[in-house]
């Protein structure tokens, strides 16, 4: 038979679109400048640890001088622009990164090392559709029910996370300078480039010296940022860990803020469910960007009396899973982002397989170098076992079964975390009693990991503060809103 | 010789129980005059727990009650309000002092909040919620729900008025709380708790504490039970080491300083948004 | 051999209703998504070939006549007649009355390998007795057909009288015995729904279908990637349930070399590798075949080819 013959050939996206530069500097006031200490950090191709560019390290004093670029901006020319005329800049933004898509697609598939399917088809559209969706929003606050003519806190300082580069940025920056705020933000140390390319977009449209300030740095700088006494309001998407610091930062500064923080979500499959369309829900839900994923299906909750079929269509589905090259149009699961966070996904796998859950992957040849983790899933996981409770934030899935529906809902609950839950049965009103039921803020009834500029995104308890998108994403960057 | 007062004991309101503090401590309370009125309950750390307990079970039958039921429920205690006015109106007098017209006033002014907020009940929905138009076949809706069980320090001075602008509106879209009534002058809030305790507002849904703030505020802020944080009526030199406490679980934390906006409702709910496919 | 329904309405109907659904959306983006798969170079020449191995070459117009038959019979065997190295196609596909011609056609250039498909019982409405039914059927086996193209009753599926699609099916299959093999057309443009299309492939399977197609070519929608899909996954489940493996043949829409790519990857993925041959993948088209065969040149020689480079029957 000729079943062999049909691997496909490599079909990889093309590099030269970028060009990188061997170093950047920090984008303040609408210009280039140097770090005041002129410290240096490298920025590589996790798929092969190549290293892409070298970029500067923020201290204090540079988070200062952006925090006064912000606010001069803010008070001579943003906070005075008819909201109208706002609304065009970032319309203008919105199709500057449509023409240069791919561009962007590339360089943060470079950098971050998710597959260019995912960047190309997911990451790109949609951050560009942020800008364009709340461009329309700028003239028309008066009218979001948020209030009779509400105002903008002034400077936002902003951090966000290396899974999703541009698009957390998007997140961010467009709801933002809507409402008539000014930016400082900063990017995560491993994925900095496409913030940076996005500093280029500011200055070809045009947009206002200081009203977008990117600094680059590590930890030291986020913090420097959310210290700032400048700063009035701060919108951070990252670790619960970090987003406690932060809550508690703010208890003695008083400043506003937001925090989109981790998950554990449940993906509740029932009896009834459309099964070929649930595997492929577990699946992106879990290994849709490398399971780098805040509200990732990470645990798969099935029901007894179908677990057998549906893990035999996962793991017959998982063996499909192309893992290798991000820039080939072929593949679907990339690099792991770095090796601190492999490390981390390691050693938490490890501890499924001390705590008594079956490991299982599909043969696949991982690259030599670079960072990589198979597609993993682990059977027989309970409640108590870590890989049920803590965030793994990697390609690895926890598999619990249950017996009754209101059992399902308790074990989805029963965690602290609370942004996102997965539903699939084909009964209506079974659907429509456990969204009631899971304590999450985004529920995907017979679909997963969907995103829209229009549907508000965050989570409760400790998963954060605040929604992101659509009209109850405006309200935090309002003063007197919730 | 004229009749002798019958004195009453006045107690916490825990689960739609009336116990005193399994401290067994009460402390004394003096009215404007300065003369003594009465011995409330002292509430321990541990009553605070048991209230937690009582609001986390009544939290999801108040939760999942048709947002009609919640509002009749809210209008009933109004209508029981107003046959206790009296009863109110002398305890303000004794306890803040000020004019009966004052006091008249207050009393009027938290029943009527009651029916305001009972009104809200089936409409915070509609208002704050949406339905998203996705770029894609998918039905897309935004329903505020409610957030959990709510950790309530009342306002110190105006003792009923600021209770109800606290309680009225988070329990009115399905949270159940717990509050730490003004320390010197808890009266309105135990006579609002017997108020309670015979309207139709199951058990648990509001519990009702007297006590010394300092000493229970921190067991409140840091109960990771408690999912959000009304510290109206702490005093501000605490409120950063409240929300410090309160961040162990990312707990919702506000001061308010309006008694009637809808954004009191807003700030203990949670935005939910569900998403399905459209297709045949 | 696993029997999974005992031949009656009742067992047929409780089989039916335990299979899963389909979520429209969700099929649809999967479809989509492996559509998105990138087929470069040496894997894309062998794509090609297979599709030219794979076409059922068709032509069922009134107007066919004796003289266009032996025209596509002709290409069937050589379809470039410059190129010998070309493969034959999986079958050719005419009305029954043309089996015979076709059949000699066949022969005459070099092609008695290749099988004739006849489209039978009553064909593409399928509203007739079923004794007209079974005659239409024995009439192409006596000419020499060895594949035979019948259509399901969708107006008894639709009137929810599944056991009569069955018997139907049933029927005809005994008159193929081991004469011809029977492909099953569902004519799933009109079946409407995903979930009728999944219903429908079983039917056809436990009533004997050795493959189960898309459609007339009449009707459209027809072989839609997500309709193909949701019948690959159907011969999968049943190859899981019994160990037989049922053909599919998409037939309808498939024009150009991408779109044929794009169905031999969701083979591919779907029911996998093993389905990945003539014998149980066909796709029915006609100027398909022009395009797999320019593209091919293109493959050998570098530059774009011309439509009159490729023949026109």
């Amino acid at each position: 038979m000729d079943k062999n013959l049909f691997e496909y050939a490599p079909a990889p996206e093309s590099r030269a679109l970028v060009s990188i530069k061997a170093q950047y500097g920090l984008f303040i006031n609408g210009a280039w400048v140097e770090p005041k200490t002129k410290d240096k950090f490298a920025t590589i191709n996790p798929a092969n640890e190549e290293v892409l560019s070298k970029i500067s390290q923020a201290s204090d004093s540079d988070v200062d001088r952006a925090v006064k670029a912000a606010r001069a901006a803010y008070l001579k020319t943003w906070s005075k622009m008819p909201a109208k005329e706002r609304g065009k800049y970032l319309f203008r933004i919105a199709r500057i990164m449509q023409e240069r898509a791919r561009e962007f697609a590339v360089l943060e598939t470079l950098d971050n090392g998710k597959p260019i399917r995912e960047s190309r088809d997911v990451d790109v559209p949609l951050a560009a559709a942020h800008f364009f969706y709340h461009a329309g929003w700028a003239d028309k606050l008066d009218y979001a029910g948020l209030g009779i003519n509400p105002k903008p806190h002034g400077v936002v300082g902003q951090i966000i996370p290396w899974n999703f580069p541009l698009l957390m940025l998007a997140w961010k920056i467009a709801p933002a300078l809507a409402t008539g705020n000014t930016v400082v933000l900063k990017p995560a140390e491993t994925t900095p480039l496409t913030a940076l390319l996005f500093a280029e977009i500011c200055q070809q449209a045009e947009l206002p010296a200081g009203v977008v300030n990117i600094i680059t740095g590590d930890g030291a700088t986020g913090a420097a940022l959310v210290n700032h006494p400048g700063i009035d309001k701060i919108a951070f998407t990252g670790s619960t860990e970090v987003g406690k610091l932060i809550a508690r930062s703010i208890a003695i500064s008083g400043k506003s803020v937001t925090l989109e923080l981790g998950g554990k979500a449940a993906n509740i499959v029932f009896e009834d469910a459309p099964i070929d369309e649930a595997v492929e829900g577990i699946v992106n839900g879990i290994f849709f960007n490398q399971g780098h994923v805040c509200c990732a299906g990470s645990r798969l909750i099935v029901q007894e009396n179908i677990y057998d079929e549906l893990l035999a269509k996962l793991k017959r589905r998982m063996s499909l899973i192309r893992v290798g090259d991000p820039l080939d149009k072929n593949t679907d699961l990339g690099a792991i982002n770095s090796a601190a966070q492999l490390a981390k996904i390691k050693e938490l796998s490890a501890s499924g397989d001390t705590e008594g859950a079956f490991r299982w992957n599909p043969d696949c040849q991982l690259p030599s170098k670079g960072f990589w983790f198979a597609p993993t899933i682990f059977t027989g996981v309970t409640q108590s076992h870590r890989i049920a409770r803590e965030e793994i934030f990697g390609p690895v899935l926890s598999v619990l079964t249950f017996r009754t529906p209101q059992e399902a809902i308790e074990k989805a609950n029963n965690t602290p975390y609370g942004l996102s839950a997965g539903i699939w049965s084909e009964k209506g009103s079974r659907i429509l009693w456990a969204s009631k039921a899971l304590k999450a803020g985004v529920i995907w009834a017979n679909t997963f990991n969907k995103f829209d500029p229009a549907s508000p995104f965050g989570g409760y308890k400790e998963s954060g503060w605040g929604r992101e998108g659509g009209r109850h994403g405006l309200a935090p960057y309002l003063k007197g809103t919730k | 010789m004229s009749r002798i007062d019958i004195k009453k004991t006045y107690k916490l309101f825990i689960g739609g129980q009336f116990p005193r503090s399994e401290s067994g401590r009460t402390y004394e309370i003096k009215g404007a005059n300065g003369k003594f009125i009465a011995n409330p309950a002292l509430a321990s750390r541990k009553d605070l727990r048991d209230s937690v307990t009582a609001a986390k079970s009544a939290l999801s039958g108040w939760s999942s009650a048709t947002a009609f039921n919640r509002g009749q429920i809210l209008y009933r205690i109004a209508e029981i309000m107003e046959g206790r006015r009296d009863q109110f109106v002398t305890e303000i007098i004794a306890l803040e002092g000020g004019t009966a017209k004052a006091a008249h006033a207050q009393v009027e002014q938290a029943i009527d909040l009651w029916v305001w907020y009972a009104g809200w009940c089936d409409k915070i929905s509609t208002i704050a919620g949406a339905t998203n138009p996705i770029a894609g076949p998918y039905y897309n809706f935004t329903t505020p729900e409610e957030l959990g069980v709510v950790g309530i320090i009342s306002d110190q001075k105006v003792s009923l008025l600021g209770l109800v602008a606290a309680i009225a509106p988070v329990i009115a879209t399905g949270n159940t709380a717990v509050v730490i009534a003004s320390e010197k002058r808890p009266l309105s809030a135990i006579t609002l708790g017997e108020a309670l305790a015979t309207s139709d507002l199951p058990a648990g849904v509001l519990n009702i504490l007297t006590g010394k703030v300092s000493e229970l505020a921190p067991w409140l802020a840091s109960h990771m039970e408690i999912d959000g944080l009304d510290i109206s009526g702490a005093d501000s030199k605490v409120e950063s080491e409240l929300r410090i406490a309160g961040a162990e679980n990312l707990k919702r934390i506000h001061r308010f300083n309006k008694s009637q906006s809808p954004q009191r409702m807003l700030a203990f709910m949670e935005a939910k948004t569900v998403w399905h496919p459209i297709g045949v | 051999m696993v029997t999974l329904i005992d031949g009656s309405e009742v067992s047929l109907r409780k089989y039916l209703g335990a299979l899963s659904g389909v979520d429209k959306v969700g099929a649809d983006q999967r479809a989509a998504m492996l559509g998105t798969r990138s087929i470069k170079t040496k894997s894309k020449s062998w794509a090609i070939d297979m599709a030219i191995r794979m076409v059922d070459l068709t032509s069922l117009e009134g107007a066919d006549t004796a003289g266009k038959v032996r025209a596509i019979c002709a290409k069937a065997v050589h379809p470039d007649p410059t190129d010998f190295s070309v493969p034959s196609v999986g079958a050719v596909c005419v009305y029954n009355d043309l089996v015979k011609i076709a059949r000699e056609s066949l022969n005459l250039n070099g092609g008695s390998h290749i099988p004739v498909a006849a489209v039978t019982t009553a064909f593409p409405s399928g509203r007739a007795s079923l004794k007209v039914k079974i005659q239409d059927t024995q009439d192409a086996l006596n000419d020499g057909a060895t594949e035979i193209d019948m259509v399901i009753d969708r107006g008894a599926f639709l009137a929810g009288k599944l056991g009569l699609v069955f018997d139907e099916i049933t029927a005809i299959k005994a008159v193929c015995g081991n004469r011809a093999q029977l492909k099953v057309i569902l004519e799933t443009g009109e079946l409407t729904t995903y979930d009728n299309v999944r219903k429908a492939s079983f039917i056809a399977m436990l009533a004997g279908a050795d493959f189960i197609k898309t459609s007339t070519g009449k009707v459209s929608p027809a072989a839609t990637p997500p309709v193909v899909l949701v019948m690959l996954e159907a011969v999968r489940d049943y190859y899981l349930q019994t160990g037989m493996r049922i053909g599919v043949k998409a037939a309808g829409g498939i024009r150009t070399t991408k779109d044929a790519i794009k169905q031999l990857v969701l083979v591919n993925e779907v029911a996998g590798p093993e389905w990945l041959n003539p014998h149980l993948f066909r796709i029915g088209a006609s100027a398909l075949l022009n395009d797999l065969l320019m593209q091919r040149m293109k493959a050998a020689s570098g530059f774009y080819s011309g439509s009159n480079y490729v023949t026109l029957d």
